[in-house]
């Protein structure tokens, strides 16, 4: 009974947004604030009814409901109670259901934080994810049910959850990544209600930062909870494999870093209009593109765990009517996005330019490189693979010239900078991350390396320029203390994910160049030395859990015959699925990891196993949770909570198109 | 930007989403061995019964390769099947116990029943290895010569016996009828 309430919920709530996707526009074109007026309340609908829904199956899941088709596949009795509960998202159709929630919060924060936008705005933004539900709830419904029983009788036991799934990463990683896709489609809303009214003044930038800027800050700690998962339960010693699956958020998130700085410029300056809508509709496009390629069987990959070639047209038809809509609509407003380009060559302006390009530039091949085999099949039934080779050889160079023009933007100043001036704020930092770049991996390692070089000449420009222009901005300040004070949290915000920016890039290229690893057979009591520490087999000896047996190895670490700690990796065999898994042991620390992965036994009770010493990995992660609290931090800037003239904007429900063509009345420096 | 151009966007996502329309019909599910039309790895190795076998000890007809585990719980579901048409001499059946231990693998074939002409020891996984499996259980059709013809990844049911099999098998004995 519990499961139809659930299906009942999702079909009201489907009825919930066909309302919400018409009434409100409807109201917002022809100034009737009633209809404008039911986009909150219907919000608030949809939300209960897809939450109702969502804790039905999550019920479903915790009571072993095995009459539920979806809870037999992915659930079994044996499975402990946090993976039950979030095995929801184990799958294809629960997966779904938790992006529709995920949509329906963000619609509803939205609703509850947009006091200081006009009402015609507001309804626009909602009405037009509205839409995006209609699509999303009847993708569900239609195809992907996860209330559907199965018929005649329930199973006795569930298949059980897949056994790569069952970690914690599993917990985290898909509600935060979801929850960062979906909150681009916030600002691809944004950006449509901006387009719908004709007025793509700063204000709609002004309104839309602080989303795109929390959008942004979880897309990047989701990737990087995928990246450190995979890193630790995959146990192949990577931490990003350029997976088919893996690029598409990647992708986003080029875009997406590309539109925060974008619509900087949107909203400082009056300028970039039309290219920022671009970018809100090109990661919106992202992060639908990541659902097709994993939900369609597009492309084969590891992740790609649901295909069926009816649920891709229908995810194609989603893509197609809102991205090609969108695309549509952008080019018949096209003339009231042109703007007066009056910026010198040498401006912040310009620099931010330079930026995007670089990013638009590095989300394309990354898109080329994930889509081309798929292409080259289409067109000549030949396959091909793309491999980390290729994208490697696009990246590297690519990030190191936008690291270098990150340097110089934060110094610069609208309209025009000149070169005199930047040269001589920043001739100090460019000497000392040279000088210190060359002598650095040569103190600490003994020896020259040009790319340990390079990258500590990069990582050390970020942090001195940072830093020099922090001290430019508190230079008339009384005491640092004030200053420190004076600096609004937008710009504490911006320094953090620089310097975010500065320690992922340490943390990728060192653990790149020093990594070490080596395969071994030991037999008990014998030890094997990698990079300064020594490794010894102590035996292994069997365990059980609640779903899986296995065996268990204990590894003794010294390092200069000094004992370090043991390390206890493991092989397991789930019971219900009979499928093996290696859990890898590591000793993590800030300077260095260590990891073991156990193999398999060769007799004698001597055990194959990998061994790897991963210097700097823990940066990689660490950088980007910088860069996510400076996402934050920009995202909490008092200055977004202004009600600031909002009140007389309210009044304005349809401004004359002809009003904001060519003008950049809207500018505010 | 001119009027035109701004169209300039819509056209080439149109262009990439044919692409992707057609792309959703390329099978990418199967998964192609290397060993489809090659002969099968050359063996020397013993069965879980200790006796040796090699290349020359596989049946002069069409049969089936089936590589299973005791550990694999895929398999017992499958198992059925196979018992079915061993008893009823449909099809000639050669298991590989593919990275087991041998009396797990005794004890298993006892319980459940052995529909196999023999099954070739594979502790190491080795010779899966060689033959290129992804994991247990997975099927082989192999001609009279010796060559692969047709690989199956995951449970043979009676479905997939039905569909797929039962046709591949009739057509393969026409094929070396003639």
């Amino acid at each position: 009974m519990l499961p139809e309430l659930g299906h009942f919920s999702l079909i009201l709530a489907l009825c919930l947004c066909a309302l919400l996707g018409t009434l409100p526009l409807l109201g917002a074109a022809r100034g009737n604030t009633q209809f404008m007026g039911l986009a909150r309340p219907l919000v608030a609908g949809v939300f209960v009814f897809i939450g109702l829904a969502y804790a039905l199956l999550t019920y479903s899941f915790a009571v072993d409901d095995f009459s539920v088709t979806y809870v037999q596949q992915h659930s079994n009795s044996l499975l402990p109670l946090r993976y039950k509960l979030t095995a929801v998202w184990g799958g294809h159709e629960g997966s779904f259901l938790l992006w529709t929630f995920m949509l329906a919060g963000w619609m509803l924060t939205v609703a509850l934080f947009s006091r200081t936008m006009p009402l015609a705005f507001v309804a626009r933004v909602l009405g037009v994810l509205g839409l995006l539900s209609v699509g999303y709830l009847m993708f569900m419904l239609a195809t992907s049910n996860p209330f559907d029983r199965l018929v005649p009788l329930p199973a006795a036991d569930g298949v059980d959850l897949n056994s790569a799934l069952q970690d914690f990463g599993f917990i985290v990683h898909p509600p935060t990544l979801y929850m960062g896709y979906v909150g681009f489609s916030v600002v691809f809303a944004f950006a449509m209600a901006a387009l719908l009214s004709g007025r793509l003044d700063a204000a709609w930038a002004r309104w839309c930062r602080p989303w795109a800027n929390v959008a942004w800050a979880i897309l990047t700690i989701g990737i990087a909870l995928g990246s450190w998962w995979a890193y630790y339960e995959l146990g192949w010693g990577g931490w990003w494999a350029w997976d088919p699956v893996e690029n598409p958020p990647l992708i986003t998130w080029l875009f997406g870093t590309a539109l925060i700085h974008s619509l900087a410029v949107t909203e400082k300056r009056g300028i970039f209009k039309s290219w920022t809508v671009m970018l809100a509709i090109l990661a919106f496009a992202g992060s639908l593109l990541g659902t097709f390629i994993t939900r369609s069987g597009l492309l084969t990959s590891v992740h790609a765990f649901a295909t069926d070639p009816e649920r891709g047209i229908f995810i194609l038809g989603i893509l197609v009517l809102s991205i090609g809509g969108a695309l549509l609509l952008f080019a018949l407003r096209a003339p009231l996005l042109r703007g007066r380009f009056s910026f010198g060559l040498l401006s912040r302006e310009m620099l931010l330019l330079v930026n995007n390009l670089i990013l638009v530039v590095s989300a394309a091949s990354v898109f080329l490189g994930t889509l081309f085999p798929m292409v080259y099949q289409a067109i000549t039934d030949d396959l091909i693979s793309i491999g980390p080779p290729y994208f490697n050889a696009i990246f590297v160079p690519l990030m190191a010239l936008l690291v270098l023009a990150l340097g110089v933007g934060p110094l610069s100043r609208w309209k025009k900078t000149s070169g005199n001036f930047l040269s001589r704020q920043l001739a100090l930092a460019a000497l000392a991350s040279l000088i210190l770049g060359v002598i650095l991996p040569l103190l600490v390692t003994g020896a020259m390396s040009v790319g340990a070089s390079i990258t500590a000449a990069l990582a050390l420009w970020i942090v001195f320029s940072g830093l020099k222009d922090a001290r430019n901005k508190m230079a008339n300040k009384k005491s640092i203390a004030a200053g420190l004070r004076s600096l609004p949290m937008s710009y504490y915000g911006m320094q953090l994910a620089h310097l975010g920016v500065a320690v992922l890039l340490t943390g990728a290229a060192l653990t790149t160049l020093y990594s070490q690893e080596k395969s071994v057979l030991l037999g008990v009591g014998e030890s094997i030395d990698l990079g300064s520490y020594e490794f010894e087999f102590q035996g292994a000896k069997p365990i059980t859990g609640p779903n899986f047996r296995g065996m268990e190895a204990t590894i003794a670490v010294r390092r200069d015959g000094e004992s370090l700690r043991d390390l206890y990796p493991e092989r397991r065999v789930y019971l219900a699925s009979g499928t093996p898994s290696t859990e890898m042991a590591i000793d993590a620390g800030f300077w260095r990891d260590l990891f073991v992965t156990l193999g398999e036994e060769r007799g004698d009770g001597a055990w194959s196993m990998t061994i790897y010493v991963k210097p700097f990995v823990r940066w990689v992660w660490l950088g980007t949770l910088l860069m996510c609290f400076g996402g934050l931090l920009a995202a909490a800037d008092k200055r977004y909570r202004r009600v600031r003239e909002s009140r007389a904007e309210a009044a304005v429900t349809e401004p004359s198109a002809a009003r904001s063509v060519d003008g950049i009345a809207g500018v505010r420096v | 930007m001119g009027r035109a151009g701004a169209f300039l966007p819509v056209a080439l996502f149109l262009g990439l989403a044919i692409v992707m329309w057609r792309g959703l019909y390329l099978d990418s599910k199967e998964l192609p061995s290397m060993l489809i039309d090659k002969p099968m790895p050359s063996f020397a190795k013993v069965t879980v019964d200790e006796l040796p076998v090699d290349n020359a000890a596989l049946p002069n007809e069409p049969f089936l390769l089936n590589v299973w585990g005791s550990y694999c719980l895929p398999c017992l579901v499958e198992h059925p099947t196979f018992m079915r048409l061993s008893e009823s001499g449909t099809i000639p059946i050669v298991g590989v116990n593919y990275r087991d231990q041998r009396e797990l693998a005794l004890n298993w074939l006892e319980d459940n029943g052995n529909p196999y002409a023999f099954s070739i020891l594979d502790e190491s996984g080795r010779f899966g290895i060689d033959l290129g499996v992804y994991g247990a259980p997975e099927t082989y059709l192999v001609d009279s010569e010796g060559v692969i013809r047709y690989r199956h990844v995951s449970v043979l049911d009676e479905t997939v016996w039905r569909e797929v099999f039962e046709p591949a098998i009739a057509e393969l004995r026409a094929e070396e009828a003639q």
